[in-house]
């Protein structure tokens, strides 16, 4: 079977009775990388949260669905093992439990009862891939995120990406806080995940990413909208030239949510 | 005040009973005046939780009868959970109800000269050593109504002694198994360390009956003199509707540390006070604590370290986790008298509140006599919060694991730290069972 299919359509969605999102359109399928980029405050999180299933926001109108299962209907959880996995700009820190722990229980959540993976399998998958994200082996005894720094999250939400191995991946702002180095290890776990069974969409604030992770499509983010879509050559030139031409040419004053004409 | 009802033992009662169990005379006679004192002193008052209305005197059988084992294999399978069976030369003592039902000492212990006996073998065998320090200097027999009827109706426990300059590898355990309905328990553990001795102490207390209206009135005195170290844990599985007192109480001399690790784990009512009294210059306590309350349970959790000498150092660590309609109280009281310079007293206590029924109130207390000391509080009561579950359930962990991950992990700072692997695992498991 070819990939799987996230599509969005037409979604609204509210926070604290505020509507962020104003009708996004997106679909994303196994195989393609897709990358959303736009200013600060523009719905890129907002997006990523509300596919995922955040608490806090509503969705008011539209749909979401993974090869024709509405998305919106399910639980948290549900989301997950359907194929969605959500790299999160701000990973909560759980105190108590371990990485591996819960590693193993993420893993294991997607397998029948008496079916869970063996704890020498597990281990040996854990440590390859730390050793490819070249993580300090300590991690994986540390409580979950806590005391982490920005860019051991990052790397951390990399490789519960890799343990789990989604159908669709959203990485909201995985690149944020890394150095150069972090940024390549970073970048090698998600293209070691790269295939015709992964659909990928990075959002990012910053073209470097996208040079080691080359897009097939890249949205710009505006105003709680999609509002121009391209290739590659897109984020380049949003590289050089920053978000006022595309302002101009949609006649945009503040591209931040609210602020519509 | 409320009529007083009758006590259900009388003098003449409590006489013969010392006098069958062959007590030395002053066991006797200490029975005698605390019983009478206890008609007149009051309850203790555990701070913010009102007990006048619980049950601490009316039960119907001073003792129960209950058969001895005639080997471990006979002890019920969640009790053999308990013990390690593997190990064939290991100090355990098991008390069935009020019956002295198993006793093993390891080699080494007998060879180093420890003592290790049921309460009643101690009182006819050891009656100088037990009356020298049996209520005597940690907790006295006419502090209040409940150690008075303590001392009165004593019908159980264990007396540890470890000579000067012993150092038990091995832990000593004992296992107060509680299957009888009708059994009420005043159980009394002594635990000595002479100078340089140091020895690991576990008890469980584990009722193998559903529910009962069975009393508890439990008091521990550790005295570790100079120098010496005990590490004492404890895991309470009380059953259902089971009314506990449990007052563990630490004296420590000079440079000597006494470590506390409690599983606080009744169904039960229960009141249960742990206070380390650091005597001698340089000495240590540490108290480590974790409770589950459910049910409609009320439970009240003091614990108290109070600085004598100077350069003490005294620790708490309390977590809860308050389910259903349980309600806890955590009281911690770090105190330092005047002349303890130089002392530390630091204690945090942190309550998890499962349900919207649930009371956790933590009340974090510090009484400073002294200029020249350091001391540090921190306290919470706080629910899961929906954001850790969010993040735990987007990688497809349901609910009810997500919620199992954080309770456990919020519990793991202190269960960790047991010093005691079986006391561990035991108390990962007790823990496992009462929040599912
Ligand atoms: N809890 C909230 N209450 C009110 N407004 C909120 C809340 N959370 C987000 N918003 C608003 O929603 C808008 C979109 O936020 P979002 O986090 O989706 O932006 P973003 O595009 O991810 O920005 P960034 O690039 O800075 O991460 C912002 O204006 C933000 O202030
Ligand atoms: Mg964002």
């Amino acid at each position: 079977m070819a990939g799987s299919v996230l599509s969005i359509k037409d979604l609204h969605v509210a926070i604290e009775g505020k509507e962020i999102l104003k009708g996004v359109n997106l679909e994303i399928k196994g195989g393609e990388i897709h990358a959303i980029m736009g200013p600060n405050g523009t719905g890129k999180s907002t997006l990523s949260s509300a596919i995922m299933g955040h608490p806090k926001y509503e969705i008011t109108s539209g749909s979401v669905t993974l090869d024709g299962e509405d998305v919106l209907e399910m639980e948290v959880d549900e989301r997950a093992k359907a194929g969605l996995f959500l790299a999160m700009q701000y990973p909560s820190e759980i105190n108590g439990v371990t990485n591996a722990d819960f590693l193993r229980s993420a893993v294991n959540s997607r397998r029948e009862e008496g079916k869970e993976i063996s704890l020498m399998k597990f281990i040996r998958t854990m440590d390859s891939k730390m050793e490819l994200l070249e993580m300090d082996p300590d991690m994986a005894q540390r409580y979950l995120n806590e005391g982490f720094s920005g860019g051991e999250k990052k790397r951390n939400e990399i490789l519960q990406l890799m343990m789990i191995e989604p159908k669709i991946a959203i990485l909201d702002e995985i690149d944020s806080g890394l150095d150069i180095d972090a940024l390549k290890v970073v970048s090698k776990g998600i293209n070691e995940m790269r295939g015709e069974d992964f659909g990928c969409l990075i959002i990012t604030h910053y073209q470097r990413l996208l040079n080691y992770i080359t897009p097939d499509h890249v949205h710009v983010m505006m105003q709680g909208r999609v509002v121009k879509s391209g290739g590659p050559e897109l984020a380049q030139r949003l590289e050089s030239e920053g978000y006022d031409w595309i302002k101009k040419e949609l006649g945009i004053e503040d591209e931040t949510v609210g602020h519509e004409a | 005040m409320t009529t007083e009802l009758k006590l259900p033992f009388d003098q003449e009662y409590i006489k013969s009973f010392s006098k069958d169990m062959n007590e030395p005379e002053w066991l006797t006679e200490l029975r005698i005046q605390s019983l009478t004192k206890a008609e007149a002193l009051p309850l203790p008052r555990p701070d913010k939780t009102k007990i006048n209305n619980w049950n601490f005197t009316q039960f119907d059988k001073l003792i129960v009868k209950s058969e001895a084992f005639a080997s471990l294999n006979e002890l019920p399978e969640q009790v053999k959970a308990l013990v390690d069976m593997e190990n064939n030369d290991k100090n355990i003592y098991v008390q069935r109800n009020n019956k002295p039902a198993y006793l093993s000492l390891s080699k080494e212990s007998q060879e180093k000269g420890v003592i290790f006996t049921d309460i009643y073998t101690a009182a006819r065998e050891h009656s100088d050593l037990l009356k020298k320090f049996f209520m005597t200097t940690a907790v006295k027999a006419d502090e209040h109504k409940l150690t008075a009827l303590h001392a009165a109706f004593l019908n159980g426990g264990a007396f540890l002694y470890i000579p000067r300059n012993v150092e038990l590898d091995e832990p000593v355990q004992s296992v107060f198994i509680h299957d009888d309905e009708e059994a009420s328990v005043f159980n009394h553990v002594l635990v000595v360390a002479e100078d340089n001795s140091s020895v690991t102490y576990v008890e469980n207390y584990i009722s193998t009956v559903e529910s009962s209206n069975s009393l508890f009135n439990i008091v521990t005195e550790v005295i570790a003199n100079s120098n010496a170290k005990v590490l004492y844990g404890a895991v309470d599985t009380l059953a259902k509707g089971v009314t506990t007192y449990v007052n563990r109480r630490g004296i420590a001399g000079r440079d000597a540390r006494i470590e506390w690790a409690l599983g606080l784990m009744n169904d039960g009512n229960t009141i249960s006070e742990n206070i380390t009294n650091l005597i001698g210059d340089g000495s240590f306590g540490d108290t480590k604590t974790v409770v589950v309350g459910r049910g409609d349970q009320k439970q009240n959790f003091t614990t108290s370290v109070v600085h004598f000498g100077k350069n003490t150092e005294g620790f708490i660590l309390k977590h809860g986790v308050m389910k259903d309609s349980a309600s806890s109280i955590f009281n911690g009281i770090g105190k330092i008298e005047h002349g303890a310079s130089k002392s530390n007293a630091v204690q945090e206590s942190r309550v998890l509140m499962l349900s919207e029924k649930a009371r956790g109130d933590a009340n974090p207390i510090l009484l400073i006599d002294e200029d020249d000391v350091t001391a540090g509080h921190a306290a919470s009561v706080g629910r899961v919060d929906p954001l850790q579950l969010y993040y735990l359930m987007s990688r497809g962990i349901s609910q009810k694991e997500a919620e199992r991950l954080i309770i456990h992990g919020f519990l793991a700072p202190v269960v960790n730290v047991l010093p005691i692997e079986g006391v561990k695992k035991q108390l990962v498991e007790v823990i496992e069972r009462k929040v599912k």
